[in-house]
């Protein structure tokens, strides 16, 4: 996000007056109320930030959210978002997608919209489940999701998001989920870096894909099934009780036991949030299946900005222009001319 | 070798002279042997010496085509002359042939009696073999009734590049402008500019300059020898008597591309163009990319839909969003103009047709898009379409365009076509200041009473505001579910639903009123015939009704510009006539839309080979209405009429 001047909100000045559709028990009130409580925080402005969506449940999210806000078609938001930033880089665009919206129908735009780094956050709710079409498996659905377009078990095999936004040449990625209280300070992470901060939140479909990631994400009780990454912290989940190290014959993460704190001889590897190569195996911890056993990597993965799309546009514009003045009628009388005399 | 043939010995002997009101010169070769810049630079060289003009530029779809093949070939047509043209005319009166391919896939369209002009250095038997000819044309009397002029410019052109030292693929390359040089001869045409203008784009390669200006000046050179005997003779075109001022060649995609920084700047809009390569629409794309100190943001995209969609984004952040394709591309375009319609931003989409259905003739001509234009997209949703006429026409139709898009804030597709987008036409620069600006103002404060905000509080004309997201306090949403009235706020309810359709179609509507009323082009504002004509067809269309009306038949011709919604007083006009005739290259779109508009007996005339209407095809479907007029028993015409005007016009 760009240098902007912070304004005193609270959580109710990014409230609209519309009434908000989502089914009672659905995973995205938790994921509001975190960005309306995160959005005064970060000292965002409501007239400066514009809140972009295509079409699913996520979709609806810009209606709720007291500032401009644009919901578009199925799986584009990435391009739209793309012409408003570009047409004015002082605004603070947020993405907001699902998994078939991001993954699916948009997965191009995603993966473009990265590629370029345009200066944006990405928040894709990943329910694994298409809700708003009433229940079909989605491309992150597991193998053999039951679902009304797959009545024995879907055949296809899940994509992976934040892998996807990885090998898109992302700059930045994260993980939270829901009800998860530590969402807000993804969130502020995700705002902090320029360029497009992807953010993958599991999100429960309480109708159609219900408690789905209870393994890992539900309210409580789980908690050792968690990996919350911290840059420069040590790799340790389970209360600190075990670790993550790299098994240096197979050139893998492998879990370690913690003896009594003690993660230094137990070789427990250091969170570099710049290290790309060990970002593509925490991405995978128990979603490939090797490494099926291993708590859910969450927080900051991955976070190394780059120069931003927006900005190098604006400086290859003004270089292309080349200190020209725009002079409508030396332009028309550009190239080979001839003059008819009177 | 040199032959006359005894049709064109007669006719010089019946017009004693040689000094025609037009001319048509093809050029024919291999895709890689430069005829596309043969043919521009010969255009260059005709515009400054005084002849209207107009061209026709024919090339594969295949980059690189196999050298050689019937399918290689690449032409460039050019009619000129010292009266008003407007057409690339029909049958060619010169056709330069560089290979046996260019001769047999050219042949057909030859005036009986016309030069040919080959590069025996060509015609070896492998490449007629590639061109299927069993025997060598040139030599096996099959040309008798053309002149021609059949030498080795192969030979020739390598002698000439001699001095330069350079390989013989190299030398050969320079056998354009040999052949170039002896077309300039031909026609009396000052070589310096072009010279000029190889100095200029060689200017880092000495050596290639060297050869191609002595490679042309030995074409030209070889003229003056030739003419001793045998079928070249100089021409001389007389000049136009053209409005005083200054004058540039442009082509459509040109003049599409200044018309669309024109419109901007007249709105006071900073300009976003999304687009993603596709033929015949590219050109748009790479002449934007050089004109950025116009505030111009150009977006290659991922695809077609992310190119509209950022389009339309930036509108929503107060730029002006264009968009540019062809057929195709427009297909996948369709549900986002629906969301500018629905959401009521301001967008230009610019549409240069091709043929088709699906990848149809990539690199030909056809109007077939029309229905997609008027009709093609989900929903009741109507758009505003504007159709330009020729390749100086596109400029006023891209401010027009610009103008409805921001007044209306609405989509608005502008229809021109692979012919008008790739032909050159002279234009007379217009005067900036001679524009009638149309600034935009966006909404700054609340509009509603109490101190609240209506972003789709319409005005007279039906129109909302436009608010751009960072002006202070004035947070709303926008999106494509249907709309509560005024507010904005997502409403679907039956009542709303029929307001806001209706609101939508009579905003668009309304766009009439807005626009010039249709006038007659040429001819009588009623009578027998009224020939109906839109986009490109324009030039045939006119020179035909103009031949026509020489004769004496009571003809009109009326050229549409605003396809959707039509002029106000088109229906009252076309039901003036007694019979209305629409020639189209399609299977009759726009006579469908009339008939249903105006329930009139519109009747179709179509074409959709991938080539223009030539004239006398008009000239014939006009005098089917004429029986028994002097001069057109039977309703036919000469089957080689030609685009020489006849002596007695």
């Amino acid at each position: 996000m760009n240098e902007m001047t912070k304004i005193e909100t609270t959580l109710k000045d990014w409230e609209t007056d519309q009434e908000v559709r989502w089914c009672p028990g659905c995973g995205d009130y938790a994921i509001l109320k975190a960005v309306q409580r995160t959005l005064p925080q970060l000292g965002a402005d409501p007239s400066k930030t514009v809140f972009v969506s295509g079409i699913g449940c996520s979709s609806r999210f810009p209606y709720y959210v007291e500032s401009y806000g644009f919901h578009t078609i199925h799986g584009r938001a990435p391009a739209f978002a793309t012409g408003i930033k570009l047409a004015n880089p002082e605004l603070d665009v947020w993405l907001v997608t699902g998994d078939g919206d991001g993954m699916s129908i948009g997965g191009n735009h995603t993966m473009h919209v990265l590629r370029r780094n345009l200066d944006c956050q990405i928040l894709l709710f990943n329910n694994e489940i298409y809700g708003l079409t009433k229940g079909q498996y989605s491309p992150t659905s597991r193998q053999g999701t039951n679902s009304p377009s797959s009545p024995i078990g879907s055949v296809d095999r899940p994509a992976s998001p934040c892998a996807f936004a990885l090998g898109s040449g992302a700059r930045f990625v994260a993980r939270g989920f829901d009800v998860s209280k530590n969402l807000p300070d993804v969130l502020k992470a995700a705002h902090a870096h320029r360029g497009a901060a992807f953010i993958e939140i599991f999100q429960n479909c309480i109708v159609y894909n219900k408690d789905r990631f209870d393994d890992f994400a539900a309210a409580k009780g789980v908690e050792d099934q968690q990996l919350w990454l911290e840059n420069g912290a040590p790799m340790l989940f389970a209360g600190g009780t075990k670790g993550i190290t790299m098994d240096h014959e197979t050139l893998s993460l492998k879990i370690v036991d913690v003896v009594d704190g003690d993660w230094q001889s137990a070789g427990v590897i250091v969170h570099d949030v710049t290290n790309r190569a060990v970002a593509y195996m925490l991405v995978d911890l128990r979603v490939a299946p090797k490494f099926r056993e291993f708590p859910m990597a969450l927080g900051v993965i991955y976070d190394d900005p780059k120069p931003t799309f927006d900005s190098d546009v604006v400086a290859e514009r003004e270089k292309s222009s080349g200190g020209r003045v725009a002079d409508l009628g030396k332009l028309l009388g550009k190239g080979q001319t001839w003059t008819v005399e009177g | 070798m040199a032959t006359v043939s005894a049709e064109r010995e007669s006719a010089l002997a019946q017009s004693g002279g040689e000094s025609p009101e037009a001319v048509v010169v093809r050029f024919a070769g291999d895709s890689g042997d430069g005829m596309q810049l043969t043919g521009g630079q010969f255009t260059l060289s005709t515009a400054l010496a005084g002849n209207d003009l107009a061209t026709f530029p024919d090339f594969p779809a295949e980059i690189r085509a196999p050298q050689g093949t019937l399918f290689g070939v690449s032409a460039f047509q050019i009619n000129f002359g010292s009266s008003e043209i407007t057409t690339a005319g029909d049958a060619p009166d010169v056709l330069v042939a560089m290979n046996p391919a260019a001769l047999k896939t050219n042949l057909g369209a030859l005036k009986l009696g016309g030069l040919i002009i080959a590069d025996t250095g060509e015609f070896s038997k492998r490449n007629l073999d590639k061109a299927k000819y069993e025997t060598n044309p040139l030599e096996d009397g099959s040309l008798a009734k053309w002149d021609l002029l059949a030498f080795d410019i192969s030979a020739l052109t390598i002698e000439a590049v001699k001095p330069f030292g350079l390989g013989n693929k190299e030398a050969l390359r320079c056998k354009n402008m040999w052949t170039l040089g002896l077309a300039l001869w031909m026609f009396d045409r000052d070589r310096q500019p072009i010279i000029d203008g190889i100095n200029a784009k060689f200017a880092k390669k000495p050596d290639i300059a060297g050869a191609n200006i002595a490679a042309l000046n030995a074409g030209h050179a070889y003229g003056e020898t030739a003419e001793i005997s045998g079928p070249l003779r100089r021409l001389h075109v007389d000049s136009v008597p053209a409005e005083p001022g200054l004058y540039r060649t442009v082509t459509g995609a040109e003049a599409i591309s200044l018309g669309l920084v024109a419109g901007a700047q007249l709105a006071g809009l900073p300009m976003f163009f999304g687009g993603y390569p596709i033929t015949p629409a590219s050109a748009i794309l790479h002449n934007l990319v050089k004109v950025k100190e116009f505030g111009v943001t150009t977006f290659q995209a991922e695809d077609e839909i992310a190119a509209i969609c950022a389009a339309i984004g930036a509108s929503y952040a107060g730029q002006l969003g264009v968009t540019s394709s062809s057929g195709p591309g427009i297909a996948l375009k369709g549900e986002a103009m629906g969301l500018a319609a629905m959401t009521e931003l301001p967008l230009v989409i610019v549409n240069s047709q091709r043929g088709g259905p699906s990848t149809g003739l990539p690199t030909k001509t056809e109007q077939s898009d029309l229905y997609q234009a008027v009709y093609g997209r989900n929903g009741d949703t109507p758009m505003p379409v504007i159709a330009a006429r020729s390749p100086s026409d596109s400029f006023y139709c891209a401010i027009e365009a610009c103008r409805i898009a921001v007044q209306f804030m609405t989509p608005v597709m502008l229809l021109t076509d692979g012919y008008i987008a790739n032909a050159a036409e002279p234009w007379k620069v217009p005067d900036p200041s001679s524009f009638e600006p149309f600034p935009v103002s966006f909404l700054e404060e609340k509009n509603g009473p109490d101190d609240t905000l209506l972003p789709y509080k319409r005005d007279a004309r039906g129109v909302r505001p436009w608010i751009k997201p960072g002006t202070p306090g004035l947070m709303h949403r926008i999106g494509g579910i249907e709309k509560a009235i005024d507010t904005g706020n997502l409403d679907y309810s039956p009542d709303t639903h029929q307001a806001q359709t209706d609101a939508r179609k009579g905003k668009v509507d309304a766009v009439a009123g807005a626009t010039p009323a249709q006038d007659v082009c040429l001819g009588n504002e009623t009578g027998k015939l009224v020939v109906v004509g839109w986009g490109s067809t324009y030039g045939p269309i006119h020179q035909a009704v103009r031949r026509a009306r020489r004769k004496g038949l009571d003809v009109s011709h009326v050229h549409v510009r605003h396809i959707w919604p039509l002029p106000s007083n088109l229906g009252d006009l076309l039901r003036g006539f007694d019979n209305v005739l629409v020639p189209e290259m399609n299977t009759g779109q726009f006579k469908t839309v009339l008939r249903d508009q105006y329930l009139i007996d519109a009747k179709p005339l179509n074409k959709v080979s991938g080539q223009p209407f030539a004239i006398a095809e008009l000239e014939a479907a006009i005098a089917k209405y004429f029986d028994g007029v002097p001069g057109n028993e039977g309703g036919e015409v000469p089957v080689n009429d030609t685009q020489l005007p006849s002596p007695e016009a």
